[in-house]
């Protein structure tokens, strides 16, 4: 009960008019800066940093909280409407949320977006509010063991699922998998598969750089090319009549929203892993769940709900690394971490104990900027239906100079902007020779965590490849992604017994 | 985006009168004061959550708060490589003003141990040393080891290949400690690399590991809360003041004195730069230095205060890479 008291207290602050008002302006910020390419939760918090030294520590923190949390449902916005992902975090709405909008249904994958992003933030700050110190126990048990098992159940519910032409979807995993390589080796250090000496390699391939190419720049050739020059413009509508059936239809993706909400908090408490890998496992959790895989990528709306209650319940998740152990669970949380530290937090075990007053009323500031971003949300979607019914004439160019400021804004390089347009191209040729892309952007998020986390486990168990089994966490996980990857082949082998029995007749 | 055209136009209109007020009296714009014309780039050249990294953006807020830059200064991690990554980028931007960037050892180490980057560290503009940063040996607490002597029997009890001691990367600074302990006690571990030293004090809380070298900002937190111990400070006696003074240092428990490693928190420049620009970078850094703040957070995270710049600087830098270049070779990590 004494949670309730805290939290309670935690309103009382929450509030108190200023902070109020910071939420209401932090949610509004916060959604512009993440339907925007390129410019991320993270730039955001970054920017408006030193805004906070001029109002209370527990004041800035509430700010800085609702433009994170702003920015997780913003970015939803642009990845619908114009399948550029406006976050890294949005990669994964892309997927089935612009199909939707091709075929007239922007209104109602946005209303999904916004209903997903507040399922996601409600369970995920109940969750943080009920059991913050022994989830963060849970941050602790996992080390690089139970790191690689997680990696490798995220690759094989994107392999292991019927539907999909499999060995394309492994050929695409493989693809995202040595672009991932590129870079600096993580343990040695030398430099790896930099193309002679291109020190644009070196920090690796951004991961967003290939997201906005493949989706962005080849979404945007592909629609010419079918197009053929036409004009074509969306039949977007949106009426209270639909945003009510909308409302409606999510009834059925209840079970999609809850599996994402609490895997993507889980995923976000995780030090290292943060929004952007959760979401892309809640799609594909989505997909291996659902009664109708096949749909997925083709306008599905539980392919939308799903990384959208990932992606928010994870925002929250990786604040508790952050303030329980003083270790940030997202480039986001690193920069809340800085602002902390010179406002005289000390970020750690005894931040609960010391400031109790800062920490409640954060998650109490959660609860109101949750509830804000969604009205906000809710109330702008007639004016992003406005944008769609643009010509396309005029709505092409727009996309690509969105697409040019997000592939260039990130690290500020040349060398990005032209991997992007290479993407672009590349991206337009396997969407024709009907390759799965998606498979390809999970594995270059996910690949350099998968490949760290198993390095420092065989190197502590000098190259025991039993030590990922014999541990109770990471040998569980490990044996459900065995199962899932070798789903498919004992189908595969069981349709062809049965096909030979009921041919053995003739 | 309105804003952002708007000050674009701004600056061009600016710089189009600058440049006009420039042909006309010459000789005043050149003995002008520098002052950033875009936000400063500020590299650090190690992962998130380290301790570079949470001073460099300690930094930051103290540049933020004084007003000290008319320009923001934004951290950017280029942690790739123990730093390869960032003193490759510092080299690429031969002449840029707008670039700096905060340093720890694999300053020295990582252009020894990969000559293929071409980096040559004094060629780089010295803009100042802050602080010399320590180095504990920290164990779990719910461990019964209580002493560097503990330590020992218990390494060798488990056999060096179930030991695991955690750090940054091969080469780098907490690789070189664990060596140091290695030859001194005359044991072998087993060195898992990590990304930064925050990860690496998560993961001895979490009995991931069972030591690990971290400084005193790393582990700080854990050890108030009673999660960790530490057993010897790498420091001479009496060098590290208030709580962290209080843990024995080895020469204290008489295993010598060449048992000190610092790590130093530096920032320098790329080559090429104006005389003014480097002016500037030492006064912004000269009133960090002088902070309130900074003065505190000195005190609390164990780092020993050590202001230098100039030629001074670039001396202790050439010194500091000669003693890393024999205790790389005495690891056989260079030849």
């Amino acid at each position: 009960m004494e949670i309730f008291a805290h939290l309670a207290d935690g309103f009382l602050i929450a509030f108190e008019p200023l902070n109020l008002g910071l939420v209401v302006f932090g949610c509004a910020v916060g959604l512009f800066i993440g339907a925007m390419p390129g410019l991320g939760s993270v730039n955001g918090v970054a920017i408006l940093l030193p805004m906070t030294f001029l109002v209370p520590p527990t004041s800035a923190i509430i700010f800085l909280g609702a433009i994170y949390y702003g920015a997780m449902y913003g970015g939803a916005i642009s990845s619908i409407m114009l399948g550029i992902p406006g976050a890294s975090t949005a990669v994964a709405t892309t997927f089935d949320g612009r199909p939707m909008a091709m075929q007239g249904r922007a209104d109602e994958a946005l209303i999904a977006a916004a209903v997903a992003s507040f399922v996601g933030g409600s369970i995920s700050i109940v969750l943080f509010t009920l059991f913050a110190p022994p989830l963060a126990e849970v941050a602790l048990a996992f080390g690089p063991p139970e790191e690689f098992a997680l990696m490798v159940l995220a690759f094989a519910t994107f392999i292991g699922l019927g539907g999909d032409d499999i060995p394309k979807t492994f050929f695409s995993i493989c693809i995202g998998l040595v672009m991932s390589a590129v870079g600096l080796d993580i343990v040695s250090g030398e430099p790896r598969l930099i193309f002679g000496d291109l020190p644009g390699f070196f920090h690796g391939i951004n991961f967003l750089v290939l997201a906005i190419g493949i989706y962005g720049i080849g979404e945007m050739l592909w629609t010419v090319e079918i197009s053929k020059g036409e004009v074509m413009v969306s039949q977007a509508t949106v009426t209270l009549a639909r945003v009510v059936a909308g409302l409606k239809n999510l009834k059925g993706t209840i079970k999609t929203m809850l599996m994402g909400s609490f895997l993507g908090y889980f995923v976000g408490i995780l030090p290292a892993a943060g929004a952007t890998p959760g979401s892309l496992m809640a799609y594909g959790i989505a997909k291996t769940i659902s009664k109708d895989p096949d749909s997925f990528g083709k306008g599905n709306v539980d392919g939308v709900v799903a990384p959208e209650s990932a992606n928010n319940a994870a925002s929250t998740g990786s604040m508790l690394p952050m303030l329980t152990l003083g270790i940030p669970g997202s480039p986001t949380t690193a920069i809340l971490l800085g602002g902390m530290v010179i406002w005289g937090l000390e970020p750690g075990p005894l931040l609960f104990v010391n400031h109790a007053d800062f920490v409640w009323g954060l998650i109490a500031s959660l609860y109101a900027a949750n509830l804000f971003a969604l009205l906000i949300n809710i109330g702008f979607i007639p004016v992003f239906i406005w944008v769609l019914r643009l010509p396309f004439t005029i709505l092409a160019p727009l996309i690509f100079g969105l697409c040019v400021i997000g592939g260039y804004a990130p690290t500020r390089s040349m060398h990005d902007l032209w991997l992007m347009l290479i993407f672009g191209v590349v991206g337009y040729l396997m969407r024709k020779l009907d390759y799965p892309m998606a498979p390809a952007v999970l594995a270059i998020v996910l690949g350099p965590l998968a490949e760290r986390s198993m390095r420092q486990t065989l190197i502590g168990s000098h190259g025991d490849i039993t030590e990922f089994f014999v541990r109770p966490i990471s040998g569980t996980i490990m044996v459900v992604a065995l199962i899932l990857i070798f789903l498919p082949l004992v189908n595969v082998l069981r349709n062809m017994v049965r096909h030979r029995i009921s041919k053995t007749p003739l | 985006m309105k804003a952002l055209w708007k000050s674009g136009a701004a600056w061009l209109c600016l710089a189009f009168l600058l440049g006009l007020a420039a042909t006309a009296v010459p000789q005043l714009s050149a003995q002008a004061a520098w002052e950033p014309k875009k936000p400063v780039e500020f590299v650090i050249m190690a992962g998130k959550g380290g301790g570079a990294d949470r001073l460099a953006r300690f930094i930051q807020g103290i540049i933020e708060k004084h007003k000290l830059s008319s320009k923001p200064f934004v951290p950017i991690n280029k942690g790739g490589g123990s730093g390869a990554e960032a003193l490759r980028y510092l080299k690429d931007n031969k002449g840029n003003p707008h670039v700096i960037m905060a340093t720890l050892n694999s300053y020295y180490t990582t252009p020894l141990r990969q000559p293929g980057l071409g980096v040559d560290i004094e060629k780089f503009t010295p803009i100042t040393r802050l602080a010399e940063d320590t180095f504990q040996l920290w164990v779990h607490s719910d461990t019964n080891i209580n002493s560097v002597d503990d330590y020992v029997k218990a390494v060798k009890a488990a056999g060096g290949a179930n030991w695991k001691m955690g750090g940054t990367g091969k080469g780098q600074e907490d690789s070189l400690v664990t060596g140091m302990l290695e030859k001194k006690f005359g044991i072998k571990v087993t060195y898992v690399p990590f990304k930064g030293g925050g990860t690496v004090a998560k993961q001895l809380i979490g009995k991931h590991l069972n030591s690990t070298v971290n400084n005193p900002s790393e582990q700080a937190g854990f050890w108030e809360a009673g999660k960790s111990r530490p057993l010897a400070s790498f420091t001479p006696k009496g060098k590290l003041k208030g709580r962290f003074g209080k843990i024995p240092t080895f020469e204290e428990l008489g295993y010598g004195a060449e048992m000190v490693y610092y790590m130093q928190r530096s920032v320098i420049a790329p080559e090429g730069i104006d005389k003014n620009v480097q002016a500037f970078y030492v006064s912004v850094f000269d009133k960090v230095y002088k902070s309130k703040e900074w003065q505190d957070y000195l005190g609390k995270k164990g780092l020993i205060p050590g202001w230098l710049t100039g030629g001074e600087l670039t001396r202790y830098f050439v010194k500091e890479r000669e003693a890393h270049r024999a205790m790389l070779k005495a690891a056989g990590e260079i030849k």
